[in-house]
């Protein structure tokens, strides 16, 4: 079963890595960036029976691992992962 | 805040404060911003010298070292921060104690950790010491400032309360130090650095607020930092104070805004009115609550010469940052806030910088007499002292704490001369001969057990410390941990630890020029070990004249420096081997702790040792151990020790005042005539030199083991439990 994880800080939580991102941006230009919030996408592989299943043990690993639950929120993703873009996928 | 303090409040105003108001003075007359519990006690410290520019009460303390510079150094804590999110806390505990050091003018130079965590066979403490220590390394090395020095020990009374203590030394010319002040009616109020968000603003005050548009939204937040923000902040402060058009500045650290706004008017005798709308913010919708409670980091404060302000701009938009003037100095007595231009505060400034002081009950508490009084002798001497001393040397507390500082860029700025591994880490202070020696100690164990002389042991070791790398002690910063103030024997703790560190201060003649005390380092009832974290700092005139801890050549004298008096009570070996911790400390002569220190700096200002190293935890036969092992090559070395104790109690006995040091053959004459000056007592006890490291006691060896052995205990002892 894919699962992907989407990994974000909280709002209001001072984005360190965005502001630089956003600064950048507009140091070529992109002056029109109002807001921008830099988060990690993690895609799991599990072996579980069913969707539910794949998405508790993955929100396990969320709680324990893959995110800190102090600064970032996260959304886990079972159904819709085949419609989202494949590795290697270039729109 | 108790009913007493919001009577108090009642007086003063004459009414009833508003919300925001009231936020104001529980912000600052909390225990971490008023000392309130701590400061009958405090003033009991040394706070003068010849040395002294700068004593408690501002930023940072100052210390004039000569040749036109002077010192800036202080220790502050981020315990409670750094057990919620031990990254983000660590990190902006240095961000934070950084600040304190550059507002005063100081360029940051090195930074030292003081860390206690519970028992590293737990997870939980293993986690905590990873993002702990990855946040410091982060945090110091992006920034730019070496990580050069501290502690890291071990107890189970940490395991739910760890302390993160930061210490910050920077070089300023003696002339040009800044201070927290808002002198000049009509002078402009500047907010420069970061943007405010709703970081770190109190959660319980936040539960009674009202909540409209989503409670989520309002939720206070995790304060994050950024090392590369701060790193233009100090280039931008340093520039525009080298314009003279910086009249006070002070870092926005614990209670923010509200803290910078009262303080410094009412350092100056002065008041302050801000228009909270021109801060610059990151959030939309805060309130004036929030925006003078925020503690969002890498912000400072700054009072401008009226007429300078477009300088001041030019200054901050070079580094892009902001610098945006939201008020006037005014001749008070009042702060005065408006928010979108309605007041929403007006308060004397003295009202909020007067916290109420309590001299609250303390007593000993009834459990000490019976633990002082067990007697360590009582427990079997061990079969095996070579096993016992392996044993040691790969307990976590003493064994080498090189996974953590490898970590943290030790050299950046190219003045670390001593890096982190010796008694002392020296730093050279460039364009001059000279050089800093500093250290940070502080054992919980014996102040647990003795408040009043563990704490004086503290402030002798870190000096200790800093002679044994050839410096003179110049001054004091501590850090004071203790649990709930409002127990008794809390108060029992602190009282009597400051009354240590003031007679071992005054007996050294070391002043305190500044410091922080964290109170309620406490989990379900459990308090951690009264913890009084001291660093000191001294000088050396000549750079070239230092010293390290680890033997340099076989064929080198050995010699014992200081009193043959220990105890195995509050000691490593009494912990590690028999998981105990009880019975008396050795006793403590603040006189001959001077003269001791006094000689070994002597000695090595005579270019006569080749190595000094403190006897510390694990007694003389781990500091001798550690002689032979901590430098680049292992060296053996055979000593024969004095008899007429027990073994164990002469190996790993712990006590005052005794130092090791290792002098070349050629130079024993002139190294004997100069302790004969020296009026101390002392002796010869053997050679360096092999492979193996031999002891006897009293005539019997007692201790034979191969130096790689002990090398390779001392560098996995630690090291694998983290890797």
């Amino acid at each position: 079963m894919k699962v992907r994880v989407l990994v974000r800080l909280k709002p209001g939580i001072l984005d360190v890595q965005g502001a630089a991102v956003q600064r950048a941006l507009g140091g070529l230009g992109f002056g029109d960036v109002r807001e921008l919030r830099v988060g990690k996408l993690i895609e799991v592989e599990v072996d579980a029976p069913t969707a539910e299943r794949a998405r508790a043990r993955v929100d396990e690993m969320c709680r324990r691992l893959l995110a800190n639950t102090i600064l970032e929120d996260y959304t886990i993703e079972t159904d819709s992962a085949e419609h989202l873009a494949p590795p290697g996928a270039v729109r | 805040m108790t009913a007493e303090e919001y009577d108090r409040i009642l007086q003063r105003l004459g009414r009833e404060p508003s919300y925001t108001e009231l936020g104001l003075f529980s912000a600052l007359w909390s225990e971490h911003c008023a000392y309130k519990h701590s400061k009958v006690f405090l003033k009991r410290l040394p706070q003068t010298g010849p040395h002294v520019l700068q004593g408690p009460g501002e930023n940072a303390g100052a210390l004039d070292i000569g040749d036109g510079w002077a010192v800036v150094f202080k220790i502050e804590s981020h315990n409670h921060p750094s057990f919620i999110e031990p990254f983000q806390g660590a990190a902006t505990g240095v961000g934070g104690i950084l600040r304190d050091i550059f507002t005063m003018g100081a360029r940051p130079i090195a930074i030292l950790d003081s860390l206690r965590f519970g028992d590293p066979n737990d997870p939980k403490t293993r986690h905590l010491i990873h993002g702990v220590v990855s946040g410091i390394s982060w945090y110091g090395n992006c920034f730019g400032c070496p990580t050069v020095g501290g502690e890291i020990a071990f107890a189970p009374e940490y395991a739910g309360n760890p302390l993160v203590n930061v210490m910050c030394v920077g070089l300023v010319r003696a002339d040009r130090i800044f201070r927290a002040r808002a002198e000049g009616v009509g002078n402009p109020v500047f907010y420069v650095g970061n943007k405010t968000g709703r970081d770190g603003i109190h959660g319980a005050t936040m539960a009674s607020a009202t909540f409209d548009e989503g409670a989520e939204a309002k939720r206070p937040t995790v304060q994050v930092g950024d090392p590369f923000t701060e790193k233009l902040l100090l280039e931008a402060c340093l520039e525009a104070m080298a314009t003279g058009a910086v009249v006070g500045i002070q870092d926005m650290g614990a209670a923010g805004l509200a803290c910078c706004t009262s303080e410094m008017p009412a350092r100056s005798g002065t008041g302050m009115t801000v228009e909270l709308a021109s801060v610059p913010q990151r959030e939309e919708g805060m309130s004036a609550y929030e925006l003078l409670l925020s503690e969002s980091q890498e912000r400072m404060l700054i009072v401008a010469e009226r007429g300078r302000e477009e300088e001041l701009r030019r200054v901050f938009a070079k580094w892009e940052l902001d610098a945006v003037q939201i008020g006037e100095v005014t001749a008070g007595p009042d702060l005065t806030v408006r928010h979108r231009g309605d007041e929403v505060a007006r308060v004397p400034v003295d009202a909020l910088a007067e916290a109420p002081k309590y001299e609250k009950p303390y007593a000993a508490p009834a459990w000490l007499k019976e633990l002082r009084a067990f007697d360590p002798l009582a427990l079997p001497a061990p079969a095996d002292y070579d096993e016992a001393l392996r044993a040691l040397m790969g307990a976590p507390a003493l064994a080498s704490k090189e996974w953590a500082y490898r970590q943290y860029d030790q050299q950046v700025g190219v003045n670390t001369l001593v890096l982190p591994g010796s008694d002392a880490t020296v730093l050279r202070v460039k364009g001059t001969r000279r050089a800093i020696a500093v250290s940070t100690d502080g054992n919980g164990r014996h102040v647990f057990l003795d408040p009043r002389r563990g704490a004086a042991m503290a402030v002798c070791e870190a000096a200790r410390n800093v002679s044994c790398a050839g410096g003179r002690p110049l001054g004091v910063t501590d850090c004071l941990n203790f649990g709930s103030p409002e127990r008794p024997e809390i108060l029992w703790q602190l009282a009597e630890a400051v009354e240590g560190l003031a007679e071992a201060c005054r007996a050294l003649e070391l002043p305190v020029v500044g410091g922080n005390v964290s109170l309620y380092n406490e989990t379900s009832g459990l308090a951690i070990l009264p913890t009084p974290v001291v660093g000191v700092v001294g000088l050396l005139e000549d750079a070239s004249q230092l010293a390290t801890q680890w033997f340099k050549a076989a064929g080198h004298r050995i010699a014992l420096l200081g009193p043959d008096a220990v105890s195995l009570g509050g000691s490593e070996y009494l912990w590690t081997r028999h998981g105990k911790q009880g019975g008396a400390l050795a006793p403590l002569d603040l006189e001959l702790e001077r003269r001791v220190q006094a000689a070994v700096r002597a000695a090595i200002g005579e270019g006569l040792v080749t190595a000094a190293h403190d006897c510390a935890e694990g007694g003389i036969a781990v500091a001798l151990a550690e002689a032979c092992v901590t430098g680049k090559t292992a060296i053996g070395c055979e000593a024969a020790l004095p008899a007429g104790m027990r073994a164990d109690l002469t190996l790993f006995g712990e006590g005052p005042s005794r130092v090791v040091v290792s002098v070349e053959g050629g130079r024993a004459r002139e190294f004997e005539a100069l302790m004969a000056e020296s009026a101390i007592p002392w002796q010869w006890i053997g050679a360096t030199g092999g492979a193996r490291l031999r002891l006897r006691v009293g005539g019997e060896m007692v201790v034979d083991v191969s130096v790689d052995h002990l090398e390779h205990a001392w560098r996995n002892g630690f090291e694998r439990h983290m890797a």
